[in-house]
């Protein structure tokens, strides 16, 4: 059954000097209990994407297209029942746990504040649902009564996400849950995310600029790159044998230990993100492309057909597939 | 290099821009370089005699009329001509002292935030204490002991005001330290002078600036109490015309505008100052801008 | 202290060594106890080399970089340069600041926003007196691949990409031709595209000028990208040392042994639990001993050397260039 479904979705933020688009016209689909992972650099739209799902945006940006989730338009929704939306049916994790937290109030208070809130806890049983959320991230329960400045970064993000399952919603968003962590404790915060998703049939939509800790959490993945999704397609396809050149790329930026080909040898692209002010014509990627043909710079390129279940925005793609 | 310094410019003009946005600036800026314009040129049309009492030749406590616009005082002087000459004293004392005010300000502030360890621990003792010490209680007593004349009331109130810029630079310091580009530059080798001059006060600069301006502001307000409760230059001010309306009872005696026009005078100059220093600070501190944005 | 102190002998590597750390110590007071940063150190870099550092935060590695820049004092032990113990008389140090430099994460901290990048470059210069500034600035940046310099003379720091910050951040470095550049965590803020640019930069610099490199980073794959030695700390010791090719394809230490294995992709994960390591509390015998997985598993057992990790210090590893573990289980195996 599909969640969530986002129909030819654009933000447009408006600027004293004009109007910069972030996300350009995605479409993409997540099935309950599914993992969607989305892929880019600073500047591809994918956190405005994540905020966009529960109108999170500052007021200056503009959303436009359908966002359906669980059948419901979001954008049409009402204050009062979107309010009911985030949290119970769906959250939020961002990166930097730290400042998510409040720093004077306990642990505890705030994992049962969005019970509360949305009246799915009496004050008398918040205590009992609060220990079990701690249980559930992996944390004992007497931590309910500490402080955030006492919690490493590990523990705090594992507070958030507690906070984020605290209403039981169909569907987590995760914006960077790892990035500010060491390894070890980026993979034990992956690690229960895997489980609560495949326990809890949570569906979570995660977002990272490293491909290998997605293509490890999610099934599905999805590249964007100047507000668009230049490829979206099974994540381990995508990260072994990725069909668009900046999919390529982003896997190559995180090299594999032991694989000899990325020995003394890191891989990168030049040039830099475009600026969403002034895009280049034609495929957008065209000026960093180590395979860009002449007609890149004017054509104008779509999602076609890259195998099975996949898609990819490049003319190489659509040449294989023509000539196939 | 040509290229740097049309930069600049570019930057300066840019300022200007942000600045005349600020509509409240602009007007108190105006009313600023009209009042110091005033008070430089005064003495091509007056001079130091329309103090004089004894030359004075006017009626006696005089409302507004044609000959005085402004009416005179006790002893038949306008009260324009007075408030003109007067603006002289008070500008200077207040530019002067907020001048003092601010050298020890910035120096001991950059000091305490950059060094730590004694010396910090030593400047932040005193500035504590100057801080607590009542501060116009303080000048009153440096004032009359020294004596009243021009450049002890400088002094006076440049002591006694500088702890609240020392605090203000030292915080400013201690954030523009915790920088990397201070790591940086110790790693090429910098040492305390280069730290503190070319990174952390061209940091600080544009708070001094706007702080400097509220200073001013400050000092002329305690120039004119300090003139009131009788400590004061030997000179017509403001605040000693105000001391003079007292004296002579011009409130009873029905004579409003010998209380009225030094009064207005420095309401006028002391809200242009605060004007001018809230844009500065909102045109200069880039996070307020953000935050008004 | 009843640690058997390793002999601070000169190293066999096959390079010469210029840069190297003999049983450094880096103690600091936290909240009222004794964080020992730094706990016994030996590391050589030598000439034309790049060694990586690698750790969790809290390791000690920010701090061991620090102290080998002189940034910071050794409680104990000795930093040495091309021989000579450094010495942090300010004369002494200056002079130092002219063959080690620092390159730091965030190239946009790293820079201050009122200096065009010509100011931030010349910085340097200008500290040290060298003639021929401009000269010197434009040869920096375009060594740094910032091309043609003059294009970027007169820009101001945010009008540049993190990438581009990051090359005039090495520009700076590279303009008081230093011998070894100190990175910490070089790539870590700059977007996944641009990470490989400035890897291969770093390599390039190696090839080039014989530049030799210390990075520091959490990161094992930007150690296998770019680094012909690996260093693996842990709670302010350095754990194991080795060629990258041979720590990282065959770790010997449990503890790199788990670093590994959480890496996605990889077959198997040991995922280490229990506290982060406090440097305000170093267990006794092995430091690692707490959360070892093997020493937990029985294995440590079956080797019979379960006892010797839980109460006997270790040996402090020596600069050596061949790999080499301070793990009990790992000499009585093999």
């Amino acid at each position: 059954m599909t969640l969530l479904e986002l129909d030819d979705v654009s933000v447009t933020y408006r600027i004293a000097s004009g109007e910069v688009p972030a996300v350009r016209g995605v479409s993409l689909s997540l099935d309950s209990g599914a993992a969607l992972g989305v892929a880019g650099e600073s500047g591809s739209g994918k956190s405005t994407l994540a905020m966009a799902l529960l109108r999170l945006l500052p007021r200056d940006a503009r959303v436009d297209g359908r966002i359906l989730l669980g059948g419901e338009d979001v954008l049409a929704m009402k204050w009062g029942r979107l309010r009911a939306v985030r949290w119970a049916e769906a959250s939020i994790v961002f990166q930097g746990a730290q400042h998510g937290l409040n720093p004077v109030r306990r642990i505890g208070e705030q994992i049962a504040e969005p019970m509360l809130v949305h009246g799915l806890a009496k004050p008398d049983q918040a205590g009992k649902r609060v220990a079990e959320l701690l249980g559930q991230v992996g944390m004992p329960a007497w931590r309910a009564q500490s402080y955030p400045h006492e919690l490493s970064g590990g523990q705090r993000q594992r507070v958030m996400i507690a906070m984020a399952l605290a209403c039981s919603p169909k569907l987590i968003i995760a914006d960077e849950p790892t990035t500010a962590l060491d390894v070890m404790v980026q993979a034990q915060v992956l690690t229960l995310i895997k489980e609560l998703v495949a326990e809890h049939d949570i569906s979570l939509i995660m977002i990272s600029h490293d491909l290998s800790v997605l293509a490890d959490v999610c099934g599905q993945l999805a590249v964007m790159y100047a507000g668009r999704v230049v490829e979206h397609g099974p994540s381990h396809e995508v990260f072994h044998d990725a069909k668009h050149p900046y999919s390529r790329a982003l896997a190559a930026a995180f090299p594999t230990v032991g694989d000899p080909a990325s020995r003394l040898a890191p891989k990168g692209l030049g040039g830099d993100p475009p600026d969403p002010m002034h895009l280049p014509s034609g495929c957008s990627f065209h000026p960093r492309c180590p395979i860009a043909l002449e007609e890149c710079s004017s054509l104008d390129v779509e999602l076609w057909p890259a195998g099975d279940r996949r898609t990819a925005a490049c003319v190489h793609v659509r040449a294989k597939e023509e000539a196939s | 290099m040509s290229v740097a310094s049309a930069r600049r410019r570019q930057a300066l003009s840019r300022f200007w821009k942000d600045f005349g946005r600020q509509r409240t600036g602009v007007v108190g800026l105006a009313i600023l370089v009209g009042a110091a314009v005033l008070a430089v040129i005064a003495p091509l049309f007056i001079d130091e005699s329309v103090t004089n009492v004894v030359t004075a030749g006017g009626p006696k406590m005089a409302p507004p009329s044609l000959d005085y616009p402004f009416g005179t005082d006790e002893s038949g002087r306008s009260i324009l001509l007075m408030v003109w000459w007067g603006s002289r004293t008070s500008l200077l004392i207040g530019f002067l002292a907020a001048l003092v005010s601010m050298l020890i300000g910035t120096v001991l502030g950059i000091a305490a935030g950059h060094f730590r360890g004694w010396i910090s621990a030593v400047i932040l003792r005193v500035t504590d204490w100057f801080l607590v010490l009542p501060s116009l209680v303080t000048a009153l007593v440096l004032a009359a002991i020294m004596g009243g004349s021009t450049f002890t009331i400088i002094m006076a109130i440049g002591v006694t005001t500088w702890p609240s810029t020392a605090r203000l630079i030292r915080a400013q310091t201690l954030a523009v330290e915790a920088r990397p580009y201070i790591e940086r530059s110790k790693a090429l080798g910098a040492g305390h002078w280069h730290v503190t001059t070319r990174h952390v006060l061209p940091n600080v600069a544009p708070l001094l600036l706007a702080s400097t301006t509220l200073e001013v502001a400050s000092a002329i307000v305690t120039e004119s109490t300090l003139a009131f409760l009788g400590v004061s230059a030997n000179k017509t001010s403001w605040g000693t015309m105000l001391r003079g309306s007292y004296d002579w009872g011009a409130a009873t005696a029905g004579a409003w505008w010998y209380i009225l026009i030094p009064g207005l005078c420095i309401v006028a100059v002391v809200m242009a100052f605060t004007l001018c220093g809230r844009a500065l600070e909102a045109v200069l501190n880039p996070r307020l801008r953000k935050a008004g944005a | 202290m009843t640690e058997t102190e390793a002999p601070a002998e000169t190293v066999a590597t096959d390079r010469r060594t210029l840069l190297e750390a003999r049983d450094l110590r880096v103690e600091f007071a936290s909240r009222g106890r004794r964080a020992r940063a730094v706990d016994g150190v030996n590391l050589a870099v030598g000439e034309g080399e790049i060694v990586a550092l690698v750790g969790e935060s809290g390791c000690g590695k920010t701090t061991l970089a620090r102290t080998l820049l002189g940034l910071e004092r050794p409680t104990a032990g000795t930093v040495h340069f091309d021989g000579e113990p450094l010495k942090y008389g300010s004369k002494a140090l200056k002079n130092y600041r002219k063959q080690v430099q620092l390159v730091l994460q965030d190239p946009t901290g790293s820079l201050n926003p009122r200096h065009t990048v010509y100011e931030a470059v010349a910085e340097g210069p200008r500290i040290h007196g060298l003639p021929d500034e401009e000269e010197i600035v434009n040869s920096a940046l375009s060594r740094a691949g910032l091309r043609p310099p003059e294009r970027f003379l007169l820009r101001y720091p945010h009008e540049l990409s993190g990438g581009q910050r990051q090359r005039v951040v090495i520009a700076g470095a590279l303009a008081l031709n230093p011998k070894v550049l100190i990175a910490d965590e070089p790539v870590a803020s700059l977007d996944a595209s641009v990470r490989g640019e400035i890897l291969a930069l770093m390599l390039k610099l190696r090839d080039e000028l014989g530049l030799s490199a210390l990075v520091v980073t959490h990161d094992l794959g930007l150690a296998w990208n770019i680094a012909d030695r690996v260093a693996v700390m842990y709670l302010g010791r350095i754990v194991e040392s080795g060629p990258v090719e041979q720590v990282l394809t065959a770790p010997r230490h449990p503890y790199t042994q788990a670093l590994l294995s959480v890496l996605p992709e990889s077959p198997e994960r040991v995922v280490l639990t229990g506290e982060p390591p406090d440097p305000t509390r170093i267990p006794g015998g092995c430091r690692f001993h707490a959360r070892c997985q093997v020493l937990a598993s029985g294995k440590a057992a079956e080797a019979g050397v379960d006892a010797r990790c839980r109460g006997e210090l270790l040996d402090i590893l020596p600069a050596s260039a061949g790999a080499q573990a301070a793990c009990y289980y790992a000499d009585a195996t093999g």
